[in-house]
């Protein structure tokens, strides 16, 4: 069955001002793909991802979403793209004004028409499927790092979003709450068939949750590789594909 | 302190023109700045440098930065460097030292004078462009509010009023009993001499609530409250709240701006009504128990130096630095780096910039009003 295309990247260059991080970037995420954006620090994963999200406009190329080119879209269509993502910010991003509810009844309040009662309702089963019950009056300064990431989580889910963006979400957690994060991602794509895109550079996540994915490179400033990692580690196209791929080993 | 032990590498340079560098003994926090002054000297006229080991005792990474500066002086000046007979750690240091997997591909750029004065115009360029986009949605953003479509939260506009009003009550009136005070005492050292002591009275009343005492709020609200808001919004870009508002897709003007511009808007002429009266106290304090003149007569002086159109001015004043500082204080935060440091410098932007606006705006004013002849 042919998959239908959730975003399509067309001839991408990603920097700041007139210094370029990407250059020449084509790659397209199919809906209900777990996409890893991968490489070494500094090549411009997370920048990558400020262009799909448009918080950072492409010095050059397309970043089609639904059909939509957001560099080029008015502001109305870029909004109705927001609606439908969520995004999981590296250190959770919650407003430490607010309580963990509130924080998740923000984007419901903003966008939906249900009554209060019902917002509440909706912010505290969004806690409960990230594995907060009984966390909707905490502030964001009394819960752990690993928590944070997961009511950062339940409300980059508040809107029901068709796309999901991680950016590295395994970074400062331990072992055991990173795995345990990877598996609520893969329960989000499984359960919901909400496409996600994720930027890490941890090995562990990345094989344990991925089905397509890209390398970028910092020296050439392309895109070296592309597909599922593991098959990328069972024919790595390129030496530096196969080092970052088994930390270092040389082919 | 660690002990000190320094064994002068011995340098010589022989008709071969080979530079040899003899290490020995223990070479410990070697201050190193004589010899590879000398090192630069000798070494041009080498065309073979060679380092070698005549029993390296103890070392430490003075001696490691001293063969790392050998080494690569000679391959900037592309002069052979032999080093084998070094002990084995410290060559595989030197190798760790030299083995860069990947070159820096944005380093830092020297810039001629005409290209620095072309920056610094295209730099200023871009924060007029900043500050007038800025300007533009926060104007945009009141009219969001005053047409019903604004995301700003009532829980907001009642946090910000709370700090900048009730909780800033009792600096503000102790700060201002104190310029009054010192006002009066000012005046009276003069006034007296004409034995004119009672018109301090007037002096006080008239500075306070034209001027004064609107500033000395001005100037505490943009050190207490605009700084915080400068810092506050710059930590939540830090911590990429602001992102998230912004991929929300919620206006940041609307729920960060906002609230605070109109908390400060209708805090700052209470403020400067309370500065006045405090600093009135204040003078009435030193011309009561210290210059003993009558209560009465004082108070009649005051009164009678007490206009509405002194009243009013100040607090247009008070009105005015209201928006300035929370405008300062938010476009700090706002147009934050996304580092400790930058909060920082946000903050300490927020409050200069706040100051140097009100002593701009109170020029304006104080012409306006004297060609309008209030």
């Amino acid at each position: 069955m042919k998959k239908t295309v959730k975003i399509d990247v067309k001839d991408l260059t990603v920097g700041y001002g007139s210094y370029v991080l990407l250059h020449d970037a084509e790659y397209q995420v199919n809906q209900g793909d777990v996409f890893i954006i991968m490489g070494g620090s500094g090549c411009g994963k997370s920048s990558m991802l400020r262009v799909l999200t448009g918080l950072i406009p492409p010095l050059r190329g397309e970043v089609i979403i639904d059909g939509v080119d957001i560099a080029r879209a008015s502001t109305e269509e870029v909004q109705r793209i927001r609606e439908k993502s969520g995004i999981l910010y590296q250190s959770g991003a919650l407003f430490s004004s607010m309580t963990l509810a509130e924080n998740i009844m923000l984007p419901l309040q903003q966008y939906s028409d249900y009554s209060p009662a019902t917002i509440r309702e909706l912010a505290s089963l969004k806690l409960a499927l990230v594995g907060l019950t009984g966390f909707d009056d905490f502030y964001p300064s009394e819960i752990s790092g690993g928590m944070k990431k997961r009511a950062g989580l339940a409300r980059a889910l508040a809107l029901d979003p068709d796309i999901v963006y991680f950016d590295e979400p395994s970074a400062g957690l331990d072992p055991i709450s990173s795995r345990n994060l990877d598996d609520l991602i893969l329960e989000i794509n499984q359960s919901l068939g909400t496409t996600i895109v994720v930027v890490t550079h941890e090995l562990a996540s990345i094989f344990a949750i991925a089905n397509n994915s890209i390398f970028l490179d910092a020296e050439t400033k392309t895109i070296l590789a592309r597909g599922d990692p593991k098959e990328l580690l069972k024919n790595p196209p390129n030496e530096a594909v196969y080092k970052f791929l088994t930390r270092g080993e040389k082919k | 302190m660690r002990k000190k032990t320094e064994n002068e590498p011995l340098l010589t340079l022989d008709k071969d023109h080979l530079l040899s560098v003899v290490f020995e003994g223990d070479i410990t926090h070697f201050n190193s700045e004589d010899f590879l002054r000398r090192f630069r000297e000798t070494a041009p006229a080498a065309r073979l440098i060679e380092l070698t080991d005549n029993g390296i005792q103890e070392w430490d990474s003075s001696l490691v930065a001293v063969l790392y500066e050998i080494i690569r002086y000679a391959q900037e000046n592309k002069i052979k460097c032999s080093y084998k007979s070094l002990p084995k750690n410290l060559r595989d240091l030197i190798r760790l030292a030299f083995a860069d997997d990947r070159k820096p591909t944005h380093g830092g750029t020297d810039y001629s004078f005409l290209e620095s004065i072309g920056k610094a115009t295209i730099d200023l360029c871009k924060t007029v462009n900043s500050v007038l986009s800025f300007l533009g949605q926060t104007l945009a953003s009141v009219g969001r509010f005053f047409s019903g479509r604004s995301v700003m939260r009532g829980v907001d506009f009642c946090s910000a009023l709370e700090d900048c009003g009730p909780k800033a009550i009792a600096i503000v009136a102790l700060i201002s009993f104190l310029v009054g005070l010192i006002l009066a005492f000012v005046g009276a050292i003069q006034l007296q001499t004409f034995g004119a002591q009672i018109y301090v009275a007037s002096l006080v009343t008239i500075g306070m609530c034209r001027i004064m005492g609107a500033i000395m709020v001005g100037i505490i609200m943009a050190g207490r409250t605009g700084s915080s808001y400068a810092a506050t919004i710059g930590t939540m870009q830090v911590n990429e709240e602001l992102d998230a508002l912004q991929t929300m897709g919620m206006s940041r003007v609307d729920f960060l701006v906002l609230p605070r511009i109109f908390a400060l808007i209708l805090a700052m002429p209470i403020l400067t009504m309370l500065a006045d009266i405090m600093g009135m106290i204040g003078g009435a304090a030193v011309g009561v128990f210290m210059l003993d003149l009558p209560y009465e007569e004082y108070l009649d002086y005051s009164l009678r130096a007490f206009t509405l159109k002194n009243f009013l001015v100040g607090i247009f004043h008070g009105f005015c630095f209201g928006i300035i500082i929370a405008l300062c204080g938010c476009y700090s935060g706002l147009t934050c780096g996304r580092n400790a440091d930058s909060v920082g410098v946000a903050t300490t932007h927020s409050v200069v910039n706040a100051i140097v606006w009100m002593i701009v705006v109170t020029g304006i004013i104080t012409v306006v009003c004297l060609e309008l002849g209030i």
